[in-house]
């Protein structure tokens, strides 16, 4: 049996920008729990023996009305309880919000392994590296159950949802290899679905980024969603001169696409998920209904890729103007 | 508090007045019925508990040394199955709950007998069918179902543990029909609402919560049971379905259900505490309604599952601070309940011990409970060893604690004989040692990373599991015992007389074990409940 060596900080590694206030807000918890067990318990105690039957002890009735104690612990009790409440929501509001330009690492969960593919498009399985103090943003779909991402040196942990594109995101702050476990139970392996991030520093990422397999291996998401767009002969319908039967794609990410039924939705990267596997939910206003569902037609890393060029299409500026 | 006439004392007991067997299967009387599901739900029991203690056994090594992968994940979810479904819900409610809710507001049976009767015909056979997806191979989804697995990758017997479920669901809602109309309708001439005891309030929240979220698990089965078995996208992605909905729908009855294995426990120690402190209990209106608050608010919670899930952020503060919300009233009761042990006069019988060890128990699994609903927190813990041992201290140590204390304190009312005292206080602290040493590393191991439903996991995380396993050791040791000692003392125990504890209740205004027919003569009730004379 392997001896438990070392304080608990060796145990787990605040690994990344956020950990430390999550654990933060944990040893808060951690301080006002310890100090009402022990509050409670030597209260108990001190009252079980005081009172016990036979004592001496004054059994006389209280002489403060009942009313105003319940509402003094009634009052204090969710006094503390909020302070946990904001601390928690505040943090957990930065962990959401995921800074904008972030280098982006597409991780595909399937029974029971992790795909990972980097921008450049070199891809490995249930590993991925990262720099030092170069934040990334991991883009995760999955190809059939729902997965969770854990890395508990993170304090990060995101479920992959088949039929969704999420995002976490981590800064890492210390050099190491930390553990990927997959935290939603998908199955016969699942303890065994686990991978390692590796996060190295300058000299370390730069090796790795020359050696191992060749970045031209693959293409970048964005390449291999082109591929994917002219695949599927999206552009028949997408592009062309004068009036076309669908909208143009350039300009629209980031956007607002104005529905047939009225509705005003953000062009984000879910609706882009959203509009190409279910096309007649998605109706542009002004535009017959000739799109067609490609849900369970596309892979789900065929729609995380042209996805991704739908965006980079969506960075440059429209070529012609759109209609209304 | 009130006034009753013992029953003629050449009456027969409601367990001697027949003998047979068919009066047994086929009897309306609330009190036999109790003890038809006493021996129904610990044989459920018995059977979750062995398959904790595979878990617990594979779990010493940090390989698959004992069993396979698929077998341990059937193991894990037997265990959640039985020991959530046929064991904690049904436990208080059906056991404690059937024997005392007419004796206690002074009625001679629930308002329903006969429905009563098939309530327990529906859960055996919704047992069955459980029992029966167990022994031709077993489910391997978990007790949560999540789909697209559940309804769509699993390779077990999913529907008919489903359908077993399902089945037992019905009986819920039932037991749940018959109590609210048993408390509207049956009390005894003074018993105002505001006179009943609080296990009375408890069994009533808790009634309402069966009859309102019970529903919605069926529903929730059935529509996984249709992509399953047609085919029809509801849940899986790939043929249009949305894979959050299931878990909406099913912690929209699930959360509810934690209430209702922990209401009818709180129900429990109020009843234990007063007695042995010999006190009215402390702030009983306040009591009354953090019960009924519990309840209402405990509907509106079921997103503090889901928060690493995708769903909207705003949805996740909103359902965090509401779960900070539904625990302050399950704070203050453990300030009332230590209230009233001040300035009492105590005595530790083994009823209190269990009471004592629920205080502790659900104290620690109240506070963990905060960490959960702590947004960013929550991240890192979420399914972790972290929420296992939370959700063990609340059902395990205060549900099951509280319902064998239970058992112990009306044990003389349900048998009319004694339990022996220095063996069940000796079982009482058994089961407080071993339940910690089982689930106390487990909250560390959760902390340091380690997920639930893993039956391989790396080295660092042995000596943890090494100790909580040995626990689990001391833990069955604990269990076994009042397994041996209660039913001889059902035999030869001696006789324990109408009132041992000398409590206040109205079912101890009655000889034990009751007549058939509970009271001689209608009871009428005169003051609050609770109303132990000053020293």
């Amino acid at each position: 049996m392997k001896a438990l060596a070392g304080p608990p900080s060796d145990w787990l590694p605040a690994a990344s920008g956020v950990a430390p206030r999550v654990d933060h807000a944990l040893r808060g918890l951690l301080g006002a729990s310890l100090f009402m067990v022990v509050v409670l318990t030597a209260l108990t105690l001190y009252i079980l023996i005081r009172y016990r039957r036979g004592s001496g002890a004054s059994r006389r009735p209280l002489r403060i009305a009942t009313w105003k104690i319940e509402a003094t612990w009634i009052g204090g009790t969710l006094a503390v309880f909020l302070c946990f409440f904001f601390e928690g929501a505040g943090v957990y509001a930065e962990m959401e919000r995921i800074p904008p330009g972030l280098r982006e690492i597409s991780v595909t969960g399937r029974q029971w392994m992790w795909d990972v593919r980097y921008p450049s498009g070199r891809r490995e399985f249930n590993a991925i590296h990262v720099r030092l103090g170069t934040p990334v943003r991991i883009v995760l779909s999955s190809e059939d159950v729902i997965h969770s991402f854990y890395v508990p040196a993170f304090r990060i942990k995101q479920d992959v949802v088949p039929g969704k594109i999420v995002s976490t995101w981590f800064d890492p702050t210390r050099a190491g290899t930390y553990t990927l476990f997959c935290a939603q139970y998908c199955g016969t392996a699942h303890a065994q679905m686990l991978g390692q991030v590796v996060v190295l520093d300058d000299s370390d990422y730069a090796a790795w980024a020359h050696g191992g397999s060749h970045p031209g291996e693959g293409a970048a998401p964005a390449a291999r969603g082109q591929a994917v767009y002219r695949r599927l002969g999206c552009a028949a319908c997408h592009e062309g001169p004068g009036a076309t039967p669908a909208p143009s794609l350039r300009g629209l990410y980031g956007g607002i696409a104005v529905m047939a039924d009225g509705r005003r939705l953000q062009a984000d990267e879910q609706y882009l998920h959203d509009a190409v596997l279910d096309g007649p939910h998605f109706r542009v206003a002004g535009y017959p209904p000739t799109m067609p569902t490609f849900a369970g037609i596309l892979a789900p890393a065929d729609t995380v890729d042209l996805v991704a060029y739908l965006e980079s299409l969506g960075r440059t500026p429209p070529s012609a103007p759109a209609r209304p | 508090m009130s006034s009753a006439v013992p029953a003629p004392p050449d009456q027969p007991s409601y367990l001697g007045a027949e003998t047979t067997v068919a009066s047994w299967l086929g009897t309306r009387d609330h009190k036999r019925i109790a003890l038809l599901y006493l021996f129904t739900i610990t044989g459920f029991f018995v059977l979750g508990a062995v398959a904790a203690a595979l878990m617990r056994w594979q779990l010493a090594v940090p390989s698959a040394d004992l069993v396979t992968s698929d077998t341990y994940n059937r193991l894990f979810t037997l265990h959640g199955v039985v020991m959530v479904w046929f064991f904690l819900i049904p436990s208080i409610p059906t056991v404690l709950g059937n024997f005392l809710l007419p004796l206690m507001i002074g009625a001679r049976d629930v308002a329903f007998p006969k429905l009563n009767l098939a309530s327990w015909y529906i859960f055996v056979v919704g047992g069955l069918l459980a029992l029966y997806a167990i022994v031709v191979g077993g489910v391997d989804t978990g007790w949560t179902f999540y789909t697209p697995y559940s309804s769509t990758y699993a390779n077990g017997h999913v529907m008919v543990m489903a359908a077993g479920i399902f089945v037992a669901g019905f009986s819920s809602i039932a037991t749940g029909l018959n109590f609210i109309v048993t408390v509207h309708k049956l009390r005894a001439p003074g018993m105002r609402w505001f006179r009943l005891p609080l296990f009375v309030w408890a069994i009533y929240a808790t009634s309402v919560i069966m009859v309102l979220a019970t529903p919605v698990l069926a529903i929730t089965l059935l529509l996984m049971g249709l992509e399953r078995v047609c085919g029809i996208g509801i849940f899986d992605p790939r043929i249009g379905g949305d894979p959050l909905l299931f878990q909406h729908l099913f912690w929209f009855y699930s959360h509810p259900a934690v209430y209702i294995m922990i209401l009818p426990a709180m129900g429990v120690m109020s009843e234990i505490i007063t007695c042995f402190a010999r006190k009215r209990i402390f702030g009983y209106p306040v009591m009354a309604f953090s019960i009924l608050s519990i309840a209402g608010l405990g509907f509106l919670v079921w997103g503090h599952h889901m928060f690493v899930s995708s769903q909207s952020v705003y949805a996740g503060v909103v359902f965090s601070f509401l779960s900070f919300l539904v625990s302050v009233p399950s704070a203050i009761k453990v300030f009332n309940w230590i209230g009233t042990l001040y300035r009492g006069s105590i005595t530790l019988a083994t009823p209190l011990l269990y009471a004592l060890g629920f205080l502790a128990l659900f104290t620690i699994g109240g506070l963990t409970g905060l960490f959960l609903a702590t947004l960013a927190v929550d991240v890192h813990l979420h399914d972790t060893y972290f929420v296992i041992a939370h959700f063990h201290y609340i059902m395990v140590g205060g549900g099951v604690m509280a319902y064998i204390g239970g058992i112990h304190y009306w044990w003389p009312k349900i048998s009319g004989r004694m339990y022996p005292e220095r063996w069940a206080a000796f079982a009482a602290v058994t089961i407080f040692v071993g339940f910690n040493l089982t689930f106390f590393p487990q909250f560390l191991l959760g902390y340091l990373g380690m997920p639930r439903r893993y039956q391989i996991y790396p080295a660092e995380f042995h000596t943890l599991n090494v100790v909580s396993s040995l626990g689990a050791v001391v833990l069955a040791v604990g269990y076994l015992l009042p397994l041996f000692y209660l039913p001889r003392s059902f035999f030869r125990g001696p006789l324990a007389g109408p009132n041992p504890w000398k409590a206040t209740g109205l079912e101890w205004q009655t000889p034990s074990p009751p007549p058939p027919e509970n009271f001689g003569e209608t009871p009428v009730v005169t003051g609050p409940p609770y109303d132990y004379p000053p020293l």
